[in-house]
């Protein structure tokens, strides 16, 4: 046994270190974006975007009784680009209003990115500083947020809703706000 | 259509993976010929499959089909077509393909030119080769595909960082990467050796070219990586400790350390557990390296979180290949037995003492990377470990190492004589005492550790060439005997004398950029000058430019030291057109004594004057030519000739030896 | 000398290394260990006077000044508590008011004297630290709950993010880390 020690040694610190790291990551609260799950949504006012269509939207649309999604994209990030036709048929569908946050860009590019890939948003907000961004918690574009009837947030998605993620996670979470609330 | 064909060979390189870490593995155990024979031409397959689909990522980055999101993402039809090429490995999810193409083009050579190698052994190694490719494949398959479609494409790219858009850096990872690469045929032979459960010179022999040529392209690598963020990122430094640079140099470390004990397995057959044991952890190092780096883990824990699906496969995969091959290693290194013994003074104790400061050093390194990392995990807060910490901890432990590297060489195997070592070292005595005093003599204000730093790179210099002339009996035998042996040492001696010349050369390059660096930060205007270092800049104004994809600023500096003018530097502030984003280029002048560095910053409204930043960097380039003359060192060791046949084949060779034991 | 006696040497002077490779980290530990601290952690006394800290928030919009000798003054703020901070040198090339802000220097009579300014080769990245210490902050600076803002990675950012990933921080990390664009 002695002899075997030396052998069994580096084993032994690779699964502390390993055991350290797994516990560690599984710890961390922030590893499921819970903390921004039921709270309200932050209170802002964003006017549309420079040169388009509509009025912006803010905080007091999202508490109209009705279930809202809230998709934060931009210009120049490609896979919103990807997730864009989803997008499109949520919106088509009319289960949720859907609100369009344009986050950190120019307003040229957006429309014309609009333009292209098609706007089916309720309303689409400007949020050229990223400060609005900021009080959403996003850290990356794009991120998806389901909001209920009372302006709580009830669903964060952060990358884009590709494949069957409209299908296997936004939609049921829609379906689940609806039922709870009637 | 170009997408989907090597998505396809991808999935069948997969395949063909599995089939290569299966068939061979169980083969070589039941001793059936015919299964072990499927590796070669399965290695073979799977390389020229990972090459189509290499090629059609290549292809889809050169025609701009932005269809592709990878492309999309990373390329830009206006950008030079050599970053357009390089682009297909700037980004993650085409960084994985190069490496299994990497992977499998080694599992190729070992194929074609393993002709020598006991079937057994070439059969596992393959297979085990095969075994990582796997993980790989399914990693890049699963969470990381490069040819996921976009749709509808947008009408241009989002364009590569204008910083990485350099040659330094367009070659970077490609060489990092041959490294950490190369270091998986010496996991490989390691795995296959603790199953056959024996390891021999011959072993040791087939190892070491692979382990070299990885630690070649490493350094290369590495300092590729340094000199690119010497003067792209316009700081003046060369090395911050960052998490990025630390995960290509622990490797290194590892790496190197592997290097000496695989000498001591083949020459003296000792050593063997230890050496076997180095050769996974440096395997693990250029793992975790690759994945730390590529996750974004090493700056937030909860990077991992971001996108769970790829941080949990790289965090199973890391399990299962360093978990797995230590436990192989528990359960199978006892039963190889070391033959040779030696004192611990002696050649072999020299280069035991290398390989525990290394790995001692690897292991310091690896903390002060994984701190903020452990202690974030738990809630512990937010801190960073920098510079201050890795020079406080890292120079102690090399100092003592590089004082021993210039006796190591002069011990004698097995049983050494350090009193006779140092005795021969006279010359090198005095050349440290001279480089010490004049390093204190020329910098008077200097720090301590600039003495120690010349001290021991002259002591390292003087001493590697006083083991050179010690091997060519210089001034005991007559001058044409002498030259006439120094014409027969043997490439790998070439190489080690080159090697540790080349460090002795790198060192006093880094104590001189490290120590004596002289900066002045002030607001200049045209005309102004300033005095640093003896050396006067006149700051002659700035003017607009145009490049082919951004715009600048460009200031102009004249240089003159005591009135004799030395030449002009002119420093940019870019801003690329395509993403808006500003770069600054550095206007840098190498001299032997010292490179004239100066980067122009913003213009201040109030004076009129733009914000300047001079350095006078001492020595920068002996830090390149230094690594420049390890690399050569290296290479010419590879080129040895007990390298380039197999192991059985240098005894037939009688007349060399004949030769070499008749001068004895 | 025995065998055995020849590997206990061996033994040891791994033991004495390791001895002194411990000893080394634990004081470089403690003394150079740079732990990161927001506005509010230095309003309320929480830092150490003339040690090396990290002092992340926000450059505070209208704050940043040119002063003589190529220093600049301005503010960093999270919202509750702003700290001037003064730093002679050229600012990285991102540095702008209203983003986050990364500096590490030392407390001098209640200002921060920056020593390094890092800041992220991509504008629509937030440093995680500083995107925790807004949030522990509890509001941002035009009101309403600032809820959760995350650190992470930038999921498809502009093109540093795209090869830059979740690199935040020491020089040269920020461009050279593997990427996460998506």
């Amino acid at each position: 046994m002695v002899k075997r020690l030396p052998y069994l040694l580096p084993l032994g610190l690779f699964l502390v270190l390993s055991a350290y790291f797994a516990v560690g990551l599984t710890k961390d609260p922030s590893i499921i974006p819970s903390a921004l799950i039921d709270q309200a949504a932050p209170q802002f006012d964003l006017p549309p975007i420079e040169g388009g269509k509509g009025a912006g939207f803010s905080t007091a649309d999202l508490k109209e009784g009705e279930v809202s999604v809230v998709n934060i994209f931009a210009s120049w990030c490609i896979p919103c680009r990807a997730e864009h036709p989803n997008i499109n048929r949520l919106a088509d569908m009319g289960v949720a209003r859907v609100y369009g946050l344009n986050y950190k860009d120019e307003p040229g590019k957006a429309l014309a990115w609009l333009n292209e890939l098609g706007d089916n948003y309720t309303a689409t907000g400007a949020d050229r500083s990223g400060r609005v961004g900021i009080d959403w918690g996003v850290y990356g574009v794009p991120e998806t947020f389901v909001i209920d009837g009372a302006g709580r947030i009830r669903y964060k998605h952060v990358g884009p809703i590709i494949d069957d993620k409209l299908e296997t996670e936004i939609l049921p979470i829609i379906e689940q706000i609806k039922r709870d609330g009637s | 259509m170009t997408a989907e064909l090597g998505h396809f060979a991808l999935t069948l390189a997969l395949f063909v993976a599995i089939v290569q870490s299966s068939l061979p593995l169980v083969g070589a155990h039941r001793g059936k010929s015919q299964w072990m024979a499927v590796a070669s031409p399965a290695a073979l397959l799977q390389f020229g499959l990972v090459a189509i689909a290499f090629g059609c990522l290549t292809h889809l980055y050169v025609t701009s089909d932005f269809s592709v999101l990878n492309v999309a993402a990373n390329s830009h039809t206006d950008k030079p077509m050599i970053y357009k090429i390089s682009g297909v490995w700037g980004n993650h999810e085409g960084s994985m393909l190069l490496w299994v193409l990497i992977m499998a083009l080694f599992g190729c050579a070992v194929a074609a030119f393993g002709g020598n190698l006991p079937p057994t052994l070439k059969a596992r190694v393959l297979a085990v080769q095969a075994l990582v490719a796997v993980g790989f494949y399914l990693f890049i398959l699963l969470t990381s595909n490069p040819f996921d479609r976009l749709f509808p494409p947008p009408v241009n790219g989002q364009d590569l960082n204008p910083l990485l858009q350099d040659p330094g850096l367009a070659f970077h990872p490609p060489m990092l990467y041959l490294g950490y690469v190369g270091f998986s045929m010496a996991f490989s032979f390691a795995i296959a050796a603790l199953i056959e459960g024996r390891v021999d010179a011959a072993w040791a022999r087939w190892v070491r070219p692979w382990t070299l040529a990885a630690w070649i392209f490493l350094t290369a690598g590495i300092a590729l990586g340094s000199w690119w963020a010497y003067y792209e990122l316009g700081w003046g430094g060369w090395w911050f400790w960052d998490p990025v640079e630390n995960a290509s140099f622990m490797p290194w470390l590892a790496g190197t350390a592997l290097l000496h004990s695989a000498t001591v397995v083949e020459k003296r057959d000792t050593l063997k557990g230890w050496t076997i044991l180095l050769a996974i952890i440096t395997f693990s190092m250029s793992l975790l390296g690759t994945f730390l780096v590529r996750s974004g883990v090493l700056t937030s824990v909860h990077a991992f979180a971001t996108d769970p699906a790829r941080g949990v496969f790289i965090l199973v995969l890391l399990i299962i290949v360093i978990g797995g091959s230590l436990a192989l290693y528990a359960w199978r290194g006892p039963s190889l037995v070391s033959a040779g013994l030696f004192q611990p003074i002696s050649r072999e104790g020299a280069l035991l003492f290398n390989n525990l400061v290394m790995a001692t050093a690897t292991a310091v390194v690896l903390l002060g990377t994984l701190y903020p990392l452990l202690l974030d995990a738990i809630g512990g807060g937010k801190i960073s470990v920098g510079p201050p910490f890795f020079n406080a901890v890292f120079i102690p432990l090399m100092v003592p190492m590089i004082a021993a590297m210039a006796v190591g060489p002069l011990l004698n195997w097995k049983r050494g004589d350090w009193r006779a070592a140092l005795q021969r070292l006279w010359p090198a005595l005095l050349a440290a005492a001279i480089g010490g005093t004049g390093a204190w003599a020329i910098v008077t204000d200097g720090p301590f550790m600039g003495i120690v730093g010349m001290t021991l790179a002259f002591w390292l210099g003087a001493g590697t060439l006083v083991e050179l002339a010690e091997r060519m009996r210089l001034g005991r035998e007559p001058l044409s005997r002498s030259l006439s042996r120094l014409k027969r040492q043997p490439r790998a001696s070439w190489g080690m004398t080159l090697a540790h010349f080349g460090l002795a050369i790198g060192i006093a390059g880094m104590t001189g950029a490290g120590a004596w660096v002289k900066e002045s930060i002030q607001v200049m205007k045209p005309g102004d000058t300033t005095m640093l270092a003896g050396y006067e800049f006149r700051f002659d104004g700035a003017r607009a430019i145009g490049g082919p994809n951004y715009t600048a600023t460009a200031g102009q500096f004249t240089v003159s030291r005591d009135g004799v003018r030395i030449g002009t530097l002119e420093s940019e502030k870019r801003i690329y057109n395509v993403s808006g984003q500003p770069t600054t280029e550095a206007a840098i002048r190498t001299t032997v004594a010292g490179d004239l560095y100066a980067v122009i910053g913003d213009r201040d409204a109030a004076t009129g004057g733009f914000v300047t930043r001079l350095y006078f960097n001492p020595l920068v380039v002996w830090m390149w030519i230094g690594t420049l003359v390890m690399i050569i060192g290296g290479t010419i060791s590879l080129t040895d000739r007990r390298h380039r046949v197999g192991a059985p084949q240098t005894r037939a060779n009688p007349p060399a030896r004949a030769q070499a034991a008749g001068a004895d | 000398m025995k065998r055995k006696h020849k590997r206990l040497t061996f033994v040891g002077l791994g033991l004495c290394l390791l001895g002194v490779a411990v000893a080394l980290v634990l004081t470089a530990f403690e003394e150079n260990i740079v732990f990161f601290h927001s506005p509010t952690d230095v309003a309320q006394g929480k830092v150490e006077i003339d040690r090396r800290v990290r002092l992340g928030g926000l450059v505070e919009t209208g704050s940043v000044e040119k002063k003589p000798d190529a220093v600049t003054a301005f503010a960093i703020t999270d919202g509750a508590n702003t700290i001037p901070v003064t730093y002679k040198g050229i600012l990285p090339d991102l540095f702008r008011e209203g983003q986050g802000v990364v500096t590490e220097g030392r407390l001098v009579a209640g200002v921060f004297r920056a020593e390094e300014v890092l800041a992220k080769h991509d504008e629509t990245y937030m440093p995680p630290e500083v995107a925790e210490a807004l949030k522990a902050s509890g509001h941002w600076k035009d009101g309403g709950p600032a809820v959760g803002a995350k650190d992470g990675a930038a999921y498809g950012g502009k093109p540093g993010a795209a090869y830059g990933g979740a690199a935040y921080g020491d020089k040269g990390a920020d461009a050279k880390t593997g990427g996460y664009g998506q």
